[in-house]
Protein backbone atom coordinates (compact mmCIF):
# COMPACT_ATOMS: atom_id res chain seq x y z
CA UNK A 1 0.00 0.00 0.00
CA UNK A 2 2.83 2.57 0.67
CA UNK A 3 4.02 1.61 -2.75
CA UNK A 4 1.26 2.54 -4.53
CA UNK A 5 0.12 5.35 -2.58
CA UNK A 6 3.61 6.43 -3.07
CA UNK A 7 4.21 7.23 0.78
CA UNK A 8 7.01 7.22 3.06
CA UNK A 9 8.01 6.52 6.65
CA UNK A 10 8.49 2.61 5.38
CA UNK A 11 11.30 2.29 8.20
CA UNK A 12 9.07 3.33 11.03
CA UNK A 13 6.33 0.92 10.14
CA UNK A 14 8.41 -2.32 9.95
CA UNK A 15 9.84 -1.42 13.17
CA UNK A 16 6.71 -1.46 14.41
CA UNK A 17 4.35 -3.90 12.52
CA UNK A 18 5.51 -7.13 14.23
CA UNK A 19 4.58 -5.95 17.99
CA UNK A 20 1.24 -4.00 16.23
CA UNK A 21 0.28 -7.44 14.72
CA UNK A 22 0.46 -9.35 17.43
CA UNK A 23 -1.13 -6.72 19.73
CA UNK A 24 -4.04 -6.53 17.78
CA UNK A 25 -4.37 -10.44 17.32
CA UNK A 26 -3.79 -11.58 20.42
CA UNK A 27 -3.56 -9.06 23.27
CA UNK A 28 -6.35 -6.65 22.72
CA UNK A 29 -9.82 -7.17 23.64
CA UNK A 30 -13.30 -5.63 22.74
CA UNK A 31 -13.48 -3.38 25.59
CA UNK A 32 -9.73 -1.88 25.56
CA UNK A 33 -7.98 1.21 23.66
CA UNK A 34 -5.48 1.29 21.15
CA UNK A 35 -3.26 4.66 21.07
CA UNK A 36 -1.13 5.12 18.17
CA UNK A 37 1.15 8.06 19.48
CA UNK A 38 3.50 7.17 16.72
CA UNK A 39 1.29 8.38 13.86
CA UNK A 40 3.73 7.99 11.18
CA UNK A 41 3.27 4.26 11.45
CA UNK A 42 -0.26 4.37 10.23
CA UNK A 43 0.60 1.82 7.31
CA UNK A 44 1.32 -0.70 10.28
CA UNK A 45 -2.10 0.27 12.26
CA UNK A 46 -3.72 0.14 9.31
CA UNK A 47 -2.30 -3.50 8.15
CA UNK A 48 -3.07 -4.48 11.97
CA UNK A 49 -6.30 -3.76 12.20
CA UNK A 50 -7.01 -5.35 8.27
CA UNK A 51 -4.65 -8.12 9.77
CA UNK A 52 -8.23 -8.79 12.44
CA UNK A 53 -10.48 -8.10 9.82
CA UNK A 54 -11.18 -4.63 11.09
CA UNK A 55 -10.61 -2.98 7.71
CA UNK A 56 -10.97 -4.46 4.29
CA UNK A 57 -8.50 -4.95 1.40
CA UNK A 58 -10.42 -1.91 -0.41
CA UNK A 59 -10.04 0.09 3.05
CA UNK A 60 -6.33 -0.92 2.54
CA UNK A 61 -6.01 0.25 -1.22
CA UNK A 62 -7.27 3.76 -0.70
CA UNK A 63 -4.86 4.67 2.07
CA UNK A 64 -2.87 7.93 1.13
CA UNK A 65 -5.75 8.89 -1.56
CA UNK A 66 -8.45 11.61 -1.84
CA UNK A 67 -11.32 10.87 -0.09
CA UNK A 68 -9.69 7.71 1.90
CA UNK A 69 -10.63 7.27 5.98
CA UNK A 70 -6.87 6.29 6.03
CA UNK A 71 -5.09 9.36 6.05
CA UNK A 72 -1.11 9.43 6.29
CA UNK A 73 -2.12 9.57 10.51
CA UNK A 74 -4.36 8.09 12.51
CA UNK A 75 -7.46 10.63 11.54
CA UNK A 76 -9.72 11.99 14.23
CA UNK A 77 -13.03 10.34 12.80
CA UNK A 78 -14.50 7.97 10.69
CA UNK A 79 -12.75 4.76 11.97
CA UNK A 80 -14.32 3.38 15.33
CA UNK A 81 -10.69 1.27 16.13
CA UNK A 82 -9.05 4.81 16.07
CA UNK A 83 -9.78 6.77 19.57
CA UNK A 84 -7.55 9.88 18.80
CA UNK A 85 -5.65 12.06 15.91
CA UNK A 86 -2.25 11.38 16.32
CA UNK A 87 1.22 12.35 14.34
CA UNK A 88 2.20 15.54 16.37
CA UNK A 89 4.89 13.45 18.38
CA UNK A 90 4.49 13.48 22.79
CA UNK A 91 0.50 13.38 22.60
CA UNK A 92 -0.25 9.79 22.92
CA UNK A 93 1.04 8.78 26.53
CA UNK A 94 -1.23 11.93 28.40
CA UNK A 95 -4.21 9.96 25.93
CA UNK A 96 -3.83 7.02 27.02
CA UNK A 97 -2.84 7.55 30.52
CA UNK A 98 -6.12 9.65 30.96
CA UNK A 99 -8.05 6.85 29.05
CA UNK A 100 -6.84 4.42 31.53
CA UNK A 101 -7.56 6.67 34.21
CA UNK A 102 -11.25 7.20 32.83
CA UNK A 103 -11.50 3.42 32.90
CA UNK A 104 -10.70 3.20 36.19
CA UNK A 105 -12.86 6.01 37.48
CA UNK A 106 -15.72 4.43 35.62
CA UNK A 107 -14.53 0.72 37.28
CA UNK A 108 -14.53 -0.62 34.03
CA UNK A 109 -12.27 -3.80 33.14
CA UNK A 110 -10.51 -2.32 29.76
CA UNK A 111 -7.18 -2.00 29.54
CA UNK A 112 -4.96 0.75 27.61
CA UNK A 113 -1.95 -0.12 24.93
CA UNK A 114 -0.24 3.17 23.82
CA UNK A 115 2.82 2.34 21.16
CA UNK A 116 5.54 5.36 21.14
CA UNK A 117 8.49 5.51 19.08
CA UNK A 118 11.51 6.33 20.82
CA UNK A 119 12.38 9.93 19.15
CA UNK A 120 9.05 10.95 20.67
CA UNK A 121 10.90 11.02 24.21
CA UNK A 122 12.63 14.27 23.05
CA UNK A 123 9.32 15.49 23.61
CA UNK A 124 9.16 17.00 27.42
CA UNK A 125 5.11 16.07 27.21
CA UNK A 126 5.97 12.18 27.16
CA UNK A 127 8.15 13.18 30.19
CA UNK A 128 5.10 14.55 31.59
CA UNK A 129 2.69 11.95 30.78
CA UNK A 130 4.93 9.06 31.98
CA UNK A 131 4.99 10.96 35.66
CA UNK A 132 1.25 11.62 35.54
CA UNK A 133 1.39 7.32 34.83
CA UNK A 134 3.02 6.33 37.38
CA UNK A 135 2.11 8.74 40.17
CA UNK A 136 -1.40 6.99 38.74
CA UNK A 137 -0.11 3.89 39.34
CA UNK A 138 -2.23 3.37 35.93
CA UNK A 139 -1.99 -0.64 35.82
CA UNK A 140 -4.41 -1.14 33.00
CA UNK A 141 -1.92 0.82 31.06
CA UNK A 142 0.78 -0.85 28.54
CA UNK A 143 3.56 1.41 27.30
CA UNK A 144 5.09 0.09 23.98
CA UNK A 145 8.71 2.05 23.24
CA UNK A 146 9.56 1.47 18.95
CA UNK A 147 13.31 1.51 19.87
CA UNK A 148 14.83 1.66 16.57
CA UNK A 149 17.26 4.15 17.58
CA UNK A 150 16.69 6.47 14.11
CA UNK A 151 15.00 9.19 13.97
CA UNK A 152 13.97 11.88 11.21
CA UNK A 153 17.81 13.45 10.57
CA UNK A 154 19.83 10.54 12.47
CA UNK A 155 20.28 8.82 14.85
CA UNK A 156 18.55 9.31 18.29
CA UNK A 157 22.28 8.89 19.65
CA UNK A 158 23.74 11.74 17.59
CA UNK A 159 20.68 13.71 17.87
CA UNK A 160 20.22 13.74 21.92
CA UNK A 161 22.43 11.31 23.51
CA UNK A 162 18.91 9.14 23.79
CA UNK A 163 20.19 5.91 22.63
CA UNK A 164 19.82 3.77 25.59
CA UNK A 165 16.85 5.07 26.85
CA UNK A 166 16.13 2.65 29.60
CA UNK A 167 18.88 4.69 31.31
CA UNK A 168 16.93 7.52 31.21
CA UNK A 169 14.10 5.68 32.14
CA UNK A 170 15.63 4.45 34.84
CA UNK A 171 15.24 7.76 36.93
CA UNK A 172 11.40 7.63 36.76
CA UNK A 173 11.84 4.04 38.52
CA UNK A 174 9.02 2.57 36.05
CA UNK A 175 8.51 -1.43 36.13
CA UNK A 176 9.87 -2.36 32.57
CA UNK A 177 11.73 -4.73 30.45
CA UNK A 178 13.67 -4.53 27.34
CA UNK A 179 12.72 -7.37 24.53
CA UNK A 180 13.22 -8.31 20.91
CA UNK A 181 10.38 -6.20 19.43
CA UNK A 182 10.83 -8.70 16.32
CA UNK A 183 9.86 -11.59 18.56
CA UNK A 184 6.34 -12.20 19.04
CA UNK A 185 7.39 -15.23 22.08
CA UNK A 186 8.78 -11.98 23.94
CA UNK A 187 6.23 -9.78 23.57
CA UNK A 188 3.18 -12.58 24.41
CA UNK A 189 5.40 -12.71 27.67
CA UNK A 190 6.25 -8.67 28.62
CA UNK A 191 2.11 -8.13 28.25
CA UNK A 192 2.14 -11.16 30.80
CA UNK A 193 3.98 -8.94 33.30
CA UNK A 194 2.20 -8.06 36.59
CA UNK A 195 3.48 -4.22 37.44
CA UNK A 196 2.35 -2.17 40.22
CA UNK A 197 2.02 0.46 37.80
CA UNK A 198 2.10 0.52 33.95
CA UNK A 199 3.78 -1.83 32.15
CA UNK A 200 6.35 -0.26 30.13
CA UNK A 201 8.39 -2.35 27.10
CA UNK A 202 11.10 -1.17 25.73
CA UNK A 203 11.18 -2.97 22.13
CA UNK A 204 14.53 -3.00 20.58
CA UNK A 205 13.36 -3.30 16.91
CA UNK A 206 15.08 -2.45 13.21
CA UNK A 207 14.12 0.60 11.32
CA UNK A 208 12.81 -0.85 8.08
CA UNK A 209 13.48 -4.34 9.84
CA UNK A 210 12.99 -7.36 6.90
CA UNK A 211 14.06 -5.86 4.12
CA UNK A 212 17.79 -5.51 3.67
CA UNK A 213 18.54 -2.32 2.20
CA UNK A 214 15.91 -0.38 4.40
CA UNK A 215 17.13 -1.90 7.85
CA UNK A 216 18.98 0.53 9.95
CA UNK A 217 18.87 3.56 7.14
CA UNK A 218 17.92 6.47 8.71
CA UNK A 219 16.93 7.82 4.94
CA UNK A 220 13.68 4.79 4.84
CA UNK A 221 12.40 6.98 7.49
CA UNK A 222 11.24 9.38 5.01
CA UNK A 223 11.40 7.65 0.97
CA UNK A 224 8.82 6.18 -0.98
CA UNK A 225 9.26 2.93 -3.04
CA UNK A 226 9.81 3.12 -6.36
CA UNK A 227 8.97 0.02 -8.80
CA UNK A 228 12.62 -1.35 -8.85
CA UNK A 229 12.97 -0.75 -5.04
CA UNK A 230 9.30 -2.23 -4.02
CA UNK A 231 9.77 -5.61 -6.76
CA UNK A 232 13.72 -6.16 -4.83
CA UNK A 233 11.70 -5.54 -1.42
CA UNK A 234 8.82 -8.12 -2.51
CA UNK A 235 11.98 -10.43 -4.13
CA UNK A 236 13.50 -10.81 -0.07
CA UNK A 237 10.18 -11.82 1.15
CA UNK A 238 9.05 -14.10 -1.46
CA UNK A 239 12.19 -16.03 -1.04
CA UNK A 240 11.99 -16.62 2.77
CA UNK B 1 -17.67 15.42 36.46
CA UNK B 2 -13.43 15.16 36.71
CA UNK B 3 -12.20 18.31 37.83
CA UNK B 4 -8.51 19.08 37.07
CA UNK B 5 -5.51 21.44 38.36
CA UNK B 6 -2.00 22.37 37.10
CA UNK B 7 -1.14 22.59 40.97
CA UNK B 8 -2.76 25.77 41.57
CA UNK B 9 -5.76 26.73 43.50
CA UNK B 10 -4.01 26.97 47.17
CA UNK B 11 -7.00 28.74 49.53
CA UNK B 12 -9.40 28.69 47.05
CA UNK B 13 -9.97 25.13 45.36
CA UNK B 14 -9.99 23.02 48.75
CA UNK B 15 -13.15 22.33 49.28
CA UNK B 16 -14.05 21.30 45.58
CA UNK B 17 -11.07 18.88 46.13
CA UNK B 18 -13.20 17.87 49.41
CA UNK B 19 -16.43 17.61 47.36
CA UNK B 20 -14.80 15.87 44.38
CA UNK B 21 -12.62 12.78 45.97
CA UNK B 22 -11.02 10.76 43.31
CA UNK B 23 -12.66 12.91 40.68
CA UNK B 24 -10.17 16.78 41.77
CA UNK B 25 -7.10 15.52 40.16
CA UNK B 26 -3.95 17.88 40.79
CA UNK B 27 -2.27 17.13 37.26
CA UNK B 28 0.50 18.57 38.68
CA UNK B 29 3.13 21.10 37.03
CA UNK B 30 2.50 19.83 33.36
CA UNK B 31 -0.31 21.65 31.10
CA UNK B 32 0.00 19.38 28.21
CA UNK B 33 -0.38 16.55 29.82
CA UNK B 34 -3.29 17.77 31.79
CA UNK B 35 -4.92 19.09 28.77
CA UNK B 36 -4.69 15.71 26.83
CA UNK B 37 -5.90 13.58 29.97
CA UNK B 38 -8.83 15.60 30.00
CA UNK B 39 -9.63 15.37 26.78
CA UNK B 40 -9.16 11.31 27.27
CA UNK B 41 -11.23 11.53 29.82
CA UNK B 42 -14.22 13.82 28.00
CA UNK B 43 -13.69 10.55 25.39
CA UNK B 44 -14.90 8.30 28.34
CA UNK B 45 -17.69 10.21 28.99
CA UNK B 46 -16.87 12.42 31.74
CA UNK B 47 -17.62 16.19 31.48
CA UNK B 48 -14.21 17.66 32.87
CA UNK B 49 -13.14 20.81 33.84
CA UNK B 50 -9.47 21.70 33.38
CA UNK B 51 -8.00 25.03 35.41
CA UNK B 52 -5.27 27.24 35.93
CA UNK B 53 -3.75 30.38 35.73
CA UNK B 54 -5.28 31.66 32.22
CA UNK B 55 -2.22 31.81 29.60
CA UNK B 56 -1.32 28.50 30.96
CA UNK B 57 -4.20 26.50 30.25
CA UNK B 58 -4.49 28.06 26.75
CA UNK B 59 -1.22 29.17 25.19
CA UNK B 60 1.08 26.53 26.98
CA UNK B 61 -0.80 23.65 25.68
CA UNK B 62 -2.18 25.13 22.79
CA UNK B 63 -1.48 22.16 20.44
CA UNK B 64 -3.05 19.55 23.39
CA UNK B 65 -6.39 21.65 22.88
CA UNK B 66 -6.64 21.49 18.66
CA UNK B 67 -5.43 18.12 18.74
CA UNK B 68 -6.97 16.06 21.72
CA UNK B 69 -9.83 18.67 22.33
CA UNK B 70 -11.13 20.02 19.25
CA UNK B 71 -9.95 17.57 16.75
CA UNK B 72 -12.67 15.23 19.00
CA UNK B 73 -14.99 17.98 19.58
CA UNK B 74 -14.95 16.70 23.28
CA UNK B 75 -16.67 18.50 26.01
CA UNK B 76 -13.71 20.20 28.45
CA UNK B 77 -14.35 23.50 29.92
CA UNK B 78 -10.71 25.02 30.15
CA UNK B 79 -10.78 27.41 33.17
CA UNK B 80 -8.65 30.34 32.55
CA UNK B 81 -7.92 32.53 35.95
CA UNK B 82 -7.36 36.39 35.84
CA UNK B 83 -8.29 36.68 32.13
CA UNK B 84 -6.43 39.80 30.01
CA UNK B 85 -4.64 41.61 32.52
CA UNK B 86 -5.72 39.92 35.50
CA UNK B 87 -2.28 39.16 37.07
CA UNK B 88 -0.98 42.69 35.93
CA UNK B 89 2.41 43.11 38.35
CA UNK B 90 2.64 39.64 37.88
CA UNK B 91 4.36 40.55 34.64
CA UNK B 92 3.88 39.50 30.87
CA UNK B 93 3.92 35.73 31.60
CA UNK B 94 0.66 36.20 33.23
CA UNK B 95 -1.12 38.05 31.02
CA UNK B 96 -4.03 36.76 28.97
CA UNK B 97 -4.54 39.36 26.18
CA UNK B 98 -5.05 37.18 23.23
CA UNK B 99 -6.83 33.90 25.18
CA UNK B 100 -10.01 34.14 23.12
CA UNK B 101 -8.96 34.74 20.11
CA UNK B 102 -6.54 32.14 19.37
CA UNK B 103 -9.35 29.67 20.79
CA UNK B 104 -12.05 30.85 18.93
CA UNK B 105 -10.14 29.83 15.83
CA UNK B 106 -11.20 26.29 17.14
CA UNK B 107 -13.86 24.32 15.85
CA UNK B 108 -16.46 24.58 18.00
CA UNK B 109 -15.00 26.65 20.77
CA UNK B 110 -16.74 28.80 22.57
CA UNK B 111 -15.46 31.43 25.07
CA UNK B 112 -17.43 32.49 28.33
CA UNK B 113 -16.44 35.87 29.65
CA UNK B 114 -18.42 37.05 32.43
CA UNK B 115 -18.84 40.65 33.33
CA UNK B 116 -20.22 40.16 36.90
CA UNK B 117 -19.34 37.79 39.64
CA UNK B 118 -22.90 37.21 40.18
CA UNK B 119 -22.47 35.69 36.33
CA UNK B 120 -20.20 32.72 37.65
CA UNK B 121 -23.18 30.54 38.21
CA UNK B 122 -24.82 30.73 35.10
CA UNK B 123 -21.90 30.49 32.77
CA UNK B 124 -20.41 27.36 34.55
CA UNK B 125 -24.00 25.65 34.44
CA UNK B 126 -23.77 27.23 30.15
CA UNK B 127 -20.09 25.60 29.87
CA UNK B 128 -21.33 22.49 31.72
CA UNK B 129 -24.05 21.76 30.02
CA UNK B 130 -22.30 21.83 26.41
CA UNK B 131 -20.94 19.22 24.44
CA UNK B 132 -18.20 21.09 22.95
CA UNK B 133 -14.90 22.64 24.17
CA UNK B 134 -15.23 25.42 26.10
CA UNK B 135 -13.03 28.30 27.51
CA UNK B 136 -13.73 30.62 30.72
CA UNK B 137 -12.16 33.41 30.95
CA UNK B 138 -12.44 34.66 34.81
CA UNK B 139 -11.92 38.06 35.88
CA UNK B 140 -12.63 40.15 38.66
CA UNK B 141 -15.94 41.70 38.64
CA UNK B 142 -15.93 45.60 38.86
CA UNK B 143 -19.51 46.75 39.06
CA UNK B 144 -19.70 50.26 41.07
CA UNK B 145 -21.14 49.79 44.80
CA UNK B 146 -24.92 49.58 44.68
CA UNK B 147 -24.98 48.50 41.67
CA UNK B 148 -27.77 46.56 40.85
CA UNK B 149 -26.33 43.81 38.40
CA UNK B 150 -28.97 42.74 35.72
CA UNK B 151 -30.05 39.31 35.37
CA UNK B 152 -27.08 37.39 32.84
CA UNK B 153 -27.70 37.13 29.30
CA UNK B 154 -24.87 36.83 26.60
CA UNK B 155 -25.41 40.55 25.72
CA UNK B 156 -26.99 42.72 28.84
CA UNK B 157 -27.91 46.27 28.24
CA UNK B 158 -26.05 48.04 31.21
CA UNK B 159 -26.72 51.65 30.60
CA UNK B 160 -28.51 54.00 28.20
CA UNK B 161 -27.50 57.56 26.82
CA UNK B 162 -28.08 59.43 23.60
CA UNK B 163 -24.23 58.71 22.54
CA UNK B 164 -22.81 56.63 21.03
CA UNK B 165 -23.36 52.85 21.06
CA UNK B 166 -20.20 50.88 23.43
CA UNK B 167 -20.34 47.17 23.60
CA UNK B 168 -17.47 46.01 26.33
CA UNK B 169 -16.59 42.62 26.84
CA UNK B 170 -16.46 40.81 30.42
CA UNK B 171 -15.40 42.26 33.85
CA UNK B 172 -14.28 45.63 32.17
CA UNK B 173 -17.86 46.92 31.21
CA UNK B 174 -18.05 47.19 35.69
CA UNK B 175 -15.01 49.81 35.52
CA UNK B 176 -16.96 52.23 32.99
CA UNK B 177 -20.26 52.41 34.47
CA UNK B 178 -19.79 55.01 37.20
CA UNK B 179 -17.86 57.30 34.82
CA UNK B 180 -19.92 57.03 32.42
CA UNK B 181 -23.34 58.33 34.22
CA UNK B 182 -21.08 61.07 35.10
CA UNK B 183 -21.64 62.33 31.34
CA UNK B 184 -24.39 64.51 30.54
CA UNK B 185 -27.71 62.76 28.83
CA UNK B 186 -26.17 63.50 25.54
CA UNK B 187 -22.81 61.75 25.52
CA UNK B 188 -23.98 59.26 27.59
CA UNK B 189 -23.32 56.33 25.55
CA UNK B 190 -25.73 53.30 25.24
CA UNK B 191 -23.51 50.50 26.89
CA UNK B 192 -23.90 46.90 26.20
CA UNK B 193 -21.80 43.94 27.92
CA UNK B 194 -20.95 40.79 25.90
CA UNK B 195 -19.99 37.89 27.74
CA UNK B 196 -20.07 35.05 25.46
CA UNK B 197 -17.76 34.45 22.18
CA UNK B 198 -17.95 33.99 19.05
CA UNK B 199 -20.80 36.25 18.24
CA UNK B 200 -22.41 33.72 15.87
CA UNK B 201 -23.33 31.77 18.99
CA UNK B 202 -26.40 34.16 19.71
CA UNK B 203 -27.81 37.20 17.55
CA UNK B 204 -27.23 40.28 18.05
CA UNK B 205 -29.74 42.67 20.02
CA UNK B 206 -32.23 43.95 17.59
CA UNK B 207 -31.83 47.23 19.08
CA UNK B 208 -28.23 47.41 18.90
CA UNK B 209 -28.32 46.49 15.22
CA UNK B 210 -31.20 48.66 14.28
CA UNK B 211 -28.86 51.63 16.10
CA UNK B 212 -26.29 50.43 13.81
CA UNK B 213 -27.99 50.12 10.62
CA UNK B 214 -29.46 53.93 11.83
CA UNK B 215 -26.12 55.43 11.42
CA UNK B 216 -24.97 54.90 15.45
CA UNK B 217 -21.43 55.46 15.75
CA UNK B 218 -20.07 52.28 18.22
CA UNK B 219 -17.27 51.74 20.17
CA UNK B 220 -16.00 48.24 20.75
CA UNK B 221 -13.51 47.99 24.03
CA UNK B 222 -11.99 44.69 24.75
CA UNK B 223 -8.87 43.34 27.24
CA UNK B 224 -7.92 41.48 24.11
CA UNK B 225 -5.56 42.23 21.37
CA UNK B 226 -7.26 43.34 18.42
CA UNK B 227 -6.03 40.61 16.69
CA UNK B 228 -8.83 37.61 16.92
CA UNK B 229 -10.82 39.96 18.63
CA UNK B 230 -14.65 40.78 19.33
CA UNK B 231 -14.28 44.31 17.82
CA UNK B 232 -12.93 42.73 14.54
CA UNK B 233 -15.72 39.82 14.54
CA UNK B 234 -18.04 42.31 14.86
CA UNK B 235 -16.65 44.63 12.43
CA UNK B 236 -16.74 41.36 10.21
CA UNK B 237 -20.14 40.68 10.83
CA UNK B 238 -21.51 44.44 10.02
CA UNK B 239 -19.50 44.26 6.85
CA UNK B 240 -21.06 40.68 6.11
CA UNK B 241 -24.57 41.60 6.29
CA UNK B 242 -24.17 45.11 4.50
CA UNK B 243 -25.09 47.11 7.83
CA UNK B 244 -22.12 49.97 6.98
CA UNK B 245 -20.52 51.43 9.68
CA UNK B 246 -19.71 54.98 9.52
CA UNK B 247 -18.08 55.73 12.71
CA UNK B 248 -16.24 52.94 14.63
CA UNK B 249 -13.44 52.78 17.43
CA UNK B 250 -11.70 49.65 18.72
CA UNK B 251 -9.95 50.15 22.23
CA UNK B 252 -8.04 46.95 22.70
CA UNK B 253 -4.90 45.65 24.74
CA UNK B 254 -1.89 46.64 22.83
CA UNK B 255 1.10 44.34 24.20
CA UNK B 256 2.48 41.98 26.20
CA UNK B 257 5.96 43.96 26.86
CA UNK B 258 6.13 47.23 28.09
CA UNK B 259 8.66 48.90 30.75
CA UNK B 260 6.79 49.16 33.58
CA UNK B 261 4.47 46.80 35.50
CA UNK B 262 0.84 47.49 37.68
CA UNK B 263 -2.14 46.53 38.90
CA UNK B 264 -4.53 45.37 36.30
CA UNK B 265 -6.03 49.05 36.23
CA UNK B 266 -2.81 50.21 35.86
CA UNK B 267 -2.09 47.89 32.81
CA UNK B 268 -5.69 48.68 31.44
CA UNK B 269 -4.23 51.89 31.57
CA UNK B 270 -1.07 51.50 29.67
CA UNK B 271 -3.01 49.98 27.14
CA UNK B 272 -5.77 53.28 26.91
CA UNK B 273 -8.65 50.65 28.03
CA UNK B 274 -9.32 53.12 31.25
CA UNK B 275 -12.50 55.42 32.00
CA UNK B 276 -10.34 58.15 30.50
CA UNK B 277 -9.68 57.26 28.02
CA UNK B 278 -12.89 55.79 26.98
CA UNK B 279 -14.68 58.51 27.55
CA UNK B 280 -12.17 60.49 25.34
CA UNK B 281 -12.93 57.41 22.27
CA UNK B 282 -16.48 58.26 22.61
CA UNK B 283 -16.38 61.74 22.35
CA UNK B 284 -13.88 61.27 19.45
CA UNK B 285 -16.09 58.84 17.61
CA UNK B 286 -19.17 60.70 18.31
CA UNK B 287 -17.64 63.62 16.67
CA UNK B 288 -16.50 61.79 13.63
CA UNK B 289 -19.59 62.56 11.48
CA UNK B 290 -22.27 64.91 12.41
Amino acid sequence: MHFESGVGHIGGNLSALDALVVTFREYLNEDDVFVLSKGHSAGALYTALWSVGRLSDADLRSFHRDDTLLAGHPPAAGLADIHFATGSLGHGLSLAAGTALGLRLHEKKGRVLCLTSDGEWQEGSTWEALIFALHHRLENLTVLIDENRLQGFGSTAEIASMEGLSGKLRGFDPDFVTIDGHDPAALRGAFARECVGPNIIVMRTVKGHGVSFMENRMEWHYLPLNKETFEKAVGEQNAL
Amino acid sequence: MVFLTGDLGFMALEPLQKAMGSRFINAGVSEQNMVSVSAALAKQGFDVWAYSIAPFCYARPFEQIRNDITFHDLPVTLVGNGGGFGYGVMGPTHHAIEDYGVLLTLDNMAAFIPTFDEDIEHVVRMAGDRKHPSYLRLGRGEPPANFDVPAYSPWRLLLEGQGPIVVVVGPLAGTFIAPFRELSIDERPTMWALSELPIALHALPERLLSAIAGGAAICVIEEHVAHGSAGGALALYFATNGIPLRRFRHLAARAHVYSRYGSQSFMRKLSGLDPGSAVEAIRSVSAVVT
